[in-house]
């Protein structure tokens, strides 16, 4: 009797994992090129939302309509999830997309930490990863790829243009304030590596949890070490606090110490205001109001979402936009077929001209230096940035030989 | 420029006077703890919940209804003592009772629901809430720059703790508590209300998380998760104070606090777990805390 | 078996009349879970037999001995970090990495419970909490952690250098192999005199005392196996999702092992394996749809305690007697 009673709710347990996974099993009989499945995997809800989030989702769809929403006659599919900033969750939900679920390729990815584990998940499936959002120049480095491609930018761009930038202004000794897994780290350490290049000087480094509330203690060691400029390793919303806090604490005052904010999106200045955000220099990888073929995509992507697009969410659009491409010309959805087709054709679009992609996934591409306006210079809502300086791609990413990626030798 | 154990004394002060603030929060959140412990006997792990549910009720009120700063300093703690007189009338008081664990349990549930409910609507991003006109900008005291927002935190709190301990001491009201939390069975035979009083215990227990929660607001931004990893720092600090002991959790709130300042002076890797290490070495010496007796 | 000694517990799974049947619907589970990888998704299935045995070794502590240890994600987490180093860096065999790993956990709760069984009932809980909330923050600081980021790409590797572990069906008999072992291992436990002796403490430890046991000993000892246990289940899990985080270590992982015992029924030898399925599909399925998961856990917990303390396999197993009795 009991027996039988058990037996039972073992197996109402185990009918209910059924429901839960069977469906998705089921579809498992479904080749790959029935569908060409897209994941954008990223921060729907946390810090990193503003930059990725919903947005990349959009500018992902605007590659997909661009292209008729059919790729070799197959229909194209878009699905979102949350990896909330997790490694263990990200992992997770990209080994059940691509085993369970079918998925091709998986999109965006901010935050590094996450990235470098949907990384190896990828590499060991064999599936496209196109990375926007996470900054960490390891996916193209130590940690590369043969199906990993590498869009936007990256932490090796942001050092050779701010950090170079703030040096050659007179900021020679620095004070990193980090953010404290594999971006900042990786961040900290290309931007010390530029600045000790150009002739300044490390005072030293402070560690912040991720989605840190009260920044004041490290701020107050940032200010105590004395060095010329403070060096934002963070992103997102630390960006945004840290920025804040430190007009609180009155740090910029007397302009003995300067704010360097390593990583800077537009949201960020949009959420920050002129008023804070005023004079930051920042590098970036894409602005909307540079010319014609930019402005006209960035408004299209404004009436579907009310904002303009950072660099991580036109940069989704351009690296799917390319992916689809490169299967219509390998004839394939194959992984390391697309990926090598990928890296044949150079990349021409609103996003990039002459846009190249190198051995080890790096899609090579211009980068811009920029100021942020002060409140009397901006013209409208949107109207933040001035282009101080174009970077040619060369100069700002690492050529395969520095990376360290071990595919190429 | 001169030093102090090698430290510049713009730091060391500057540390200190930021471990205040933090203490500030410490004290009044193990406060509300220790008044619900007293005579509940139930751990309250909604406590950072209803912290955040404070902030986020001076939130609602700011952009819902344009009510300001002041009127939340008022209004949030009594929305927040009203719901946790709900609670306590809808589920806690069914447990007395049962082992205190269940207690522990079921407020376990409740932080867990409160805080995924804001997490839904709200992410997990702070939303901003402005510091109120009447006390931005700051005082520069020569070691360091102070926001004078965070100076009104520490008074404030400090007001707060006081008025608290001062009301269960040295006021009739408090007397009766007092009793009620030694012998509830006499108090009740003594014609006093005990199930009633003990509502309102928990009622005004969560309404000092709710006015901490007020007082965070403009400082660490409103987050659902804003209070989720303070509540366990919180607890290190009842059991170091000795739980139920009023007087033990205020000065144990604002030690722990300073202390936590001058490690970050010191030794910045070890500032998180000091607190726990304190509480291994105070359990070995005196298990029942720094101001606490034995039960 | 177990009929004589018993007496202390009115709950215990061994009592009289339910022992003959134990031993079928054992048969029964096992045979089942040597079907499932077949028909479900292996990664799903060693998830939830990782999570059965972690709520398993739990259960020795609150079911048998009356502690409820608000700290077990530290033993849990931390035996996945030191499996995942030892395994990665160290390029040790999986199952020494394992063994490592629970070997870890065993001394860690060596010291928590040295400190922890000082105080009973709600300090004790408070306390275990606190001290793993400090095994949180030296994971997110120590540098071979890797804060944030974990410890990421773990090799599966070979087991005993002949099996590979990558392929999932050989990953899932392992796992069903380290679990079953942990589940007789608490299973032998309980109805050894050990595990009567706990109940006696559970039950009321004065009179254990009068009786002349030692009663912290006793307590220590369960505190310990139970931490080796938990390990087991923390660094298999290492092993088979290949990486270590801080999900693993955070306290509200200690509050989902308290839920899924507490869901199938605390003191049941059963309960916290049906717990812990249940928990585990349910997260899963709420993961696909737009329902907040904490909300749904933290309703179940709060109707858990207010109307179904004994919970599922508790609950059946109290209908069965009353209606006997």
């Amino acid at each position: 009797m009991i027996a039988r009673l058990l037996t039972g709710a073992a197996l109402a347990a185990l009918a209910v994992g059924t429901t839960a996974v069977g469906t998705a099993h089921a579809q498992q009989g479904k080749v790959s090129g029935d569908v060409i499945k897209i994941g954008v995997l990223n921060d729907r809800s946390g810090l990193y939302a503003d930059l990725g989030g919903e947005g990349s989702v959009v500018a992902v769809r605007m590659a997909v309509e661009e292209m008729g929403g059919k790729v070799l006659g197959k229909s194209i599919e878009v699905i979102a999830a949350d990896h909330q900033n997790k490694p263990d969750i990200g992992s997770n939900i990209s080994r059940e997309w691509i085993d369970r679920d079918g998925v091709d390729v998986i999109v965006d990815v901010p935050n590094s930490g996450v990235a470098l584990a949907v990384q190896e998940v990828t590499r060991e499936k064999k599936k496209v990863f196109l990375a926007e959002g996470p900054a960490t120049s390891r996916l193209t480095g130590d940690a590369c790829s043969p199906t990993g491609v590498h869009w936007a930018y990256d932490t090796r761009a942001l050092a050779v243009g701010t950090g170079r930038a703030m040096v050659q202004e007179g900021g020679k000794s620095w004070f990193f304030l980090t953010a404290d897994y594999a971006f900042g780290h990786q961040l900290e350490a290309d931007t010390a590596a530029e600045v000790k290049k150009a002739g300044g000087t490390i005072k030293g480094s402070v560690r912040a949890p991720l989605n840190t509330a009260d920044f004041s203690s490290f701020l107050l060691q940032a200010q105590s070490s004395g060095a010329d400029v403070i060096g934002l390793a963070n992103a997102g919303g630390d960006t945004i606090t840290s920025i804040k806090q430190a007009s609180e604490f009155g740090l910029m005052q007397g302009g003995k110490q300067k704010l360097a904010g390593l990583l800077i999106f537009l949201s960020d200045v949009h959420a920050l205001g002129l008023q804070v955000s005023q004079d930051l220099v920042l590098t970036t990888g894409f602005y909307w109001d540079m010319d014609n073929e930019k402005r006209a995509w960035s408004e299209k992507y404004k009436a579907k979402t009310g904002k303009m697009p950072t660099m991580v969410q036109a940069g989704s659009y351009s690296a799917v936009r390319h992916y689809l491409k490169a299967i219509e010309a390998a004839g394939t959805d194959d992984g390391p077929a697309v990926v090598a087709k990928m890296k044949e054709m150079p990349v021409n679009d609103m996003f990039a001209k002459n846009g190249k992609i190198l051995a080890n996934g790096r899609m090579v591409h211009d980068m811009y230096l920029a100021r942020v306006k002060k409140p009397s210079e901006s013209k409208g809502p949107w109207d933040y940035y001035e282009i101080i300086r174009t970077i040619p791609g060369d100069e700002a990413f690492a050529s395969i030989a520095e990376s360290g990626c071990k595919l190429t030798q | 420029m001169s030093t102090i154990f090698g430290i510049p004394p713009q730091a060391l002060f500057g540390q200190l006077l930021l471990g205040l603030i933090n203490g500030s929060f410490y004290a009044m959140l193990s406060l509300g703890l220790a008044v619900i412990f007293g005579l509940l006997n139930v751990i309250n792990f909604a406590h950072g919940a209803l912290y955040m549910l404070g902030a986020f009720v001076a939130w609602l009120l700011l952009t819902q209804l344009g009510l300001g700063y002041w009127w939340a300093l008022a209004l949030s703690p009594l929305i927040v003592g009203a719901f946790g007189v709900v609670l306590e009338k809808l589920f806690l008081s069914r447990l007395y009772k049962l082992d205190h664990l269940y207690g522990l349990l079921l407020t376990f549930g409740l932080a867990l629901i409160v805080e995924g409910a804001f997490r839904h609507f709200y992410g997990v991003s702070g939303q901003p809430y402005p510091i109120p006109r009447e006390l931005t900008g700051g005082q520069n005291l020569g070691f360091m720059f102070l926001p004078n927002y965070r100076g009104w935190v520490v008074v404030a709190s400090l007001v707060v703790c006081l008025g608290t301990w001062f009301a269960i001491e040295r006021t009739r009201l408090g007397a009766y508590l007092r009793a009620a939390t030694e012998n509830p069975v006499l108090v009740q035979a003594f014609g006093i209300n005990v199930p009633v009083m003990i509502t309102l215990t928990y009622g005004f227990g969560v309404a000092l998380a709710g006015l901490a929660g007020v007082l965070a607001a403009p400082i660490y931004q409103v987050s659902p998760l804003m209070g989720s990893n303070l509540i366990i720092v919180v607890f290190a600090v009842v059991v170091i104070g000795g739980m139920g002991s009023i007087l033990g959790a205020v000065l144990t709130g604002y030690s722990l606090g300073l202390l936590e300042g001058l490690t970050k002076v010191f030794y910045p890797e070890a500032s998180n777990i000091v607190v726990f290490v304190i509480m291994a070495v105070v359990l070995m010496i005196k298990p029942a805390g720094l101001f606490g007796r034995e039960r | 078996m177990a009929t004589e000694t018993h007496g202390v517990s009115r709950e215990a799974v061994g009592s009289g009349t339910l022992a003959s049947s134990t031993g079928v619907w054992m048969l029964v589970g096992l045979a089942i879970l040597l079907a499932a990888p077949f028909v479900l998704y292996p990664v799903f299935l060693m998830k939830v037999l990782c999570f059965a045995l972690f709520a398993c070794a739990f259960n020795l502590l609150i079911g048998f001995a009356g502690l409820l240890s608000f700290g077990h994600a530290a033993f849990f987490g931390g035996a996945a970090y030191i499996t995942a180093h030892t395994v990665k860096v160290w390029g040790l065999s999986p199952e020494l990495g394992i063994l490592l790993g629970a070997a870890f956990s065993a001394t860690l709760g060596l010291v928590f419970g040295m400190l922890a069984i000082r105080r009973q009932g709600i300090y004790f809980a408070m306390i275990t909490l606190a001290l793993a909330q400090m095994i949180y923050f030296m994971a997110l600081q120590l540098p071979f952690t890797h804060g944030e980021d974990g410890i990421q790409a773990v090799p599966r590797g070979m087991l005993f250098g002949v099996i590979d572990l990558t392929q999932p069906l050989a990953m899932y008999y392992t796992v069903l192999v380290v679990f079953l072992f942990g589940f007789i291992v608490i299973w032998r436990t309980v109805h050894s005199p050990f595990g009567q002796v706990l109940k006696a403490i559970r039950e009321n430890e004065p009179r254990a005392i009068s009786l002349g046991y030692r009663t912290d000993q006793y307590k220590l000892l369960a505190f310990v196996l139970s931490a080796a246990l938990t390990g087991l289940a923390g660094g298999t899990k290492a092993i088979v999702f290949q990486l270590a985080t801080l999900t693993d270590v955070q306290w509200q992982m200690s509050g989902e092992v308290v839920l899924m015992t507490l869901l199938g029924g605390m003191g049941t030898l059963f309960g916290p394996v049906i717990g812990a399925a249940l928990v585990v599909t349910l997260e899963n399925y709420l993961a696909a749809t737009n329902l907040p998961v904490p909300v749904v856990i933290g309703t179940i917990f709060v109707v858990c305690v207010l109307l179904f303390r004994r919970g599922i396999v508790g609950e059946i197993i109290a209908r069965m007697r009353s209606r006997r009795g």
